[in-house]
């Protein structure tokens, strides 16, 4: 007979394994899945693999895209860490690209060393402070908050779309529903000449390093790990859980509000209602495969992102449709919450009782 | 603003409000059966996608209706396993099961409608359920014609309401499944298995939610939209709450949810352009979270709601 026996602490090169085990099985059932539909799938995976990095244009493309999921991955780690559910950052993330063109495409007008922070700012201030509405309702009057933010990414949504067709449509925009581009001095300048990766990559990099450090070594890191291991504990030993809750949220917003302005300030140069194909749902598989870990939200991103990308490529040569990402993506998140079971049990023989 | 209160006389003011209720009514079911059992559904969304799917396709593939209703109800319990296999068998994280079996069931609904149809621009249509026209109803003013105007499939969701109720209160099964939500211990000191109720209620519970999504692409519409769903699982998710976990409040909250919708809808058109129609859109997420503030306080949650249970462990 086969046993769970709980472990006592995971070694580091098992909690490095799962994630990539967990990952490697979603990719392979995916790709099951592909083949009993037909596709050549020995062409697929080489697609698959050449479109995300075969090339520098495939590798830029590639970190292009994982800047707002390590950013929205950033965000689901640090409120998960405290069980906070935050699963509103596909709104956070539009809030904060709203905020960003609002003041960024003329309202004010500056240098670029002034701009450029100020269009971010504004990005993370929208995001934290729609966050801080569920965070508050959480901790004052304990409404649940995975619904409270799941309803308010369509709110915002509509709102986004409101402002584009209203006050932020572009004049010049030949009737669609777009906003006015952002000013040249508050876009993000490009990393790589000729490519589209840019600045938000070291912004969403320095965010990382700033949550691993503020978890570490602050006080409030403290304080997020101890609401999260045993609310009622830390409320016993003195903790503020709900000033805790509340700071929690704030970041985790600020951190996806931020996403949506690197997106608007540094890749489309404006905003339109379909500015994120999923990065804020996208968001919670990079977290959860980085073991909501800060530093590993990186790779993490860089893995999901791969995926979207290396997915687009092989649906255009191949027709297959590209929601096939979007299957990798979810069967990532279910293997990894299933490989979460070994960082925590181990399996034993035992003979018969 | 006399038409504005006229519209409540209308029957066909009250028939799409009912229209609108029932996924909810099957929706709002399905998540406090499952709720009741201790497990909180977070799948709802993705299941209501893959109903809507499965239901739809199989019509579509030449199957009688009620068939595909079969098909999106197994489709549905099928989900409601996979997610009792990680929640309640493995014990783990019930917030992020559900989420990924929504992303899951989402993702894998779309690339099965991209896989059937590659190509096509206009969705493909089929013979949805037609009004049963009970005529007996028609005198009865107003909510007589409105009840009159909706399909089977409503009435299959008054009687699973009404089903519910009964299991739930008056049946041995539903006291076994009511304790195994509030204090699974004492199930299993009963001798019974309180795995085996979980996964029942969340098989249950699925095939409930898939047939909301059916009723959509099977009786309120004919065909398969990307984004049809639309928060509609969430909105069940608050209204279980706001419903305190009743299936006769769980009907009436539906009810008076599809009423509001339906009026704002009417209004919309009643205000003509001068107000952004994504204001009236926005309201019935804000309803739901207004509803759900609004119980917050004395919110009487199953006790067990969230916790796996596991033998001998206290």
């Amino acid at each position: 007979m086969i046993r769970f026996e709980p472990r006592a602490q995971p070694s580091l090169l098992l909690r490095i394994a799962i994630p990539m085990v967990a990952a490697l099985a979603a990719l392979l059932l995916s790709l099951i899945i592909l083949a009993l539909t037909g596709a050549p799938t020995g062409r697929a995976i080489g697609l698959l693999f050449a479109g995300a990095a075969g090339s520098v244009f495939a590798l830029t493309e590639t970190l292009t895209r994982a800047t707002p999921l390590i950013l929205t991955g950033l965000a689901a780690a640090i409120a998960f860490r405290s069980r906070l559910w935050n699963i509103g950052a596909e709104g956070q993330l539009y809030a904060g690209a709203l905020a960003a063109v609002a003041i960024g495409s003329g309202a004010i007008e500056g240098p670029p060393w002034l701009m450029m922070p100020l269009v971010c700012l504004a990005g993370a201030l929208a995001g934290g402070l729609l966050m801080l509405g569920p965070a508050l309702l959480k901790a004052k009057l304990s409404v649940d908050e995975v619904v409270t933010t799941l309803l308010l990414n369509f709110v915002v949504l509509l709102f986004v779309q409101m402002m584009l067709e209203g006050p932020l449509k572009d004049p010049m925009g030949m009737g669609w529903p777009q906003s006015a581009p952002i000013l040249d001095e508050a876009a993000l300048p490009k990393l790589v000449a000729q490519m589209r990766l840019h600045a938000g990559l070291v912004i969403a990099l320095v965010a990382a390093l700033l949550v691993a450090s503020l978890q570490r070594a602050t006080v409030l890191g403290f304080e997020m790990r101890a609401v999260g291991g045993n609310a009622s504990a830390a409320g016993f030993a003195g903790i503020p859980v709900a000033a805790t809750l509340v700071k929690t949220g704030f970041i985790s917003g600020a951190l996806a509000g931020l996403a949506g302005a690197g997106e608007v300030v540094g890749l489309k140069g404006y905003l339109t209602s379909d500015l994120s194909p999923g990065f804020g749902y996208a968001g919670i598989v990079v977290a959860m495969l980085a073991a909501l870990e800060p530093l590993a939200v990186v790779p993490a991103a860089i893995f999901i992102a791969g995926i979207f990308v290396g997915a687009d490529t092989m649906s255009r040569s191949l027709g297959v449709s590209n929601y096939f990402a979007d299957l990798v993506v979810a069967l990532s998140l279910l293997c990894v919450l299933v490989g979460s079971l070994f960082l925590r049990y181990r399996l034993r023989r035992v003979g018969p009782a | 603003m006399i038409d504005a209160l006229e519209i409540l006389l209308q029957a066909n003011f009250w028939a799409a409000a009912i229209r609108i209720a029932t996924p909810l009514i099957f929706g709002v079911l399905g998540a406090l059966i499952c709720e009741r059992a201790g497990v909180l559904n977070l799948g709802i969304e993705g299941i209501f996608v893959a109903g809507a799917m499965a239901g739809w396709l199989s019509v579509y593939l030449g199957a009688p209706l009620w068939l595909g209703v079969s098909v999106a109800a197994v489709t549905g319990a099928c989900l409601g396993l996979l997610h009792g296999c990680l929640t309640v068998i493995l014990g783990l994280s019930q917030h992020v099961a559900g989420i990924g079996i929504t992303l899951f069931a989402t993702s894998a609904a779309y690339f099965g409608y991209r896989v059937a149809f590659p190509t096509v621009t206009t969705p493909p249509r089929i013979e949805p359920f037609q009004p049963l026209g009970l005529s007996f109803l028609e005198a009865v003013p107003v909510i007589g014609p409105a009840l009159s105007q909706q399909t089977a499939l409503t009435w299959l969701a008054f009687a699973a309401t009404g089903a519910t109720a009964f299991v739930l209160a008056k049946t041995p099964l539903g006291l076994a499944i009511r304790a195994v939500g509030d204090n699974p211990a004492s199930v299993d000191a009963q001798g019974l298995s309180v795995a085996g109720l979980r996964m029942g209620a969340l098989a249950a519970g699925s095939a409930l939610m898939a047939l909301g999504g059916a009723f959509l692409t099977m009786s309120a519409f004919n065909a398969f939209f990307f984004g049809m769903i639309n928060g509609r699982g969430w909105v069940c998710i608050a209204l279980t709450v706001f419903a305190s976990w009743r299936p006769g409040k769980a009907l009436l909250g539906a009810l008076l949810f599809g009423a509001f919708d339906a009026y704002q809808l009417r209004l919309q058109t009643l205000a003509g352009g001068a107000v952004p129609s994504q204001l009236f859109l926005m309201l019935p997420y804000l309803l739901s979270i207004a509803a759900l503030i609004l119980v917050a306080r004395k919110a009487d949650y199953p006790r067990a709601l969230m916790k796996p249970y596991i033998k001998g462990e206290r």
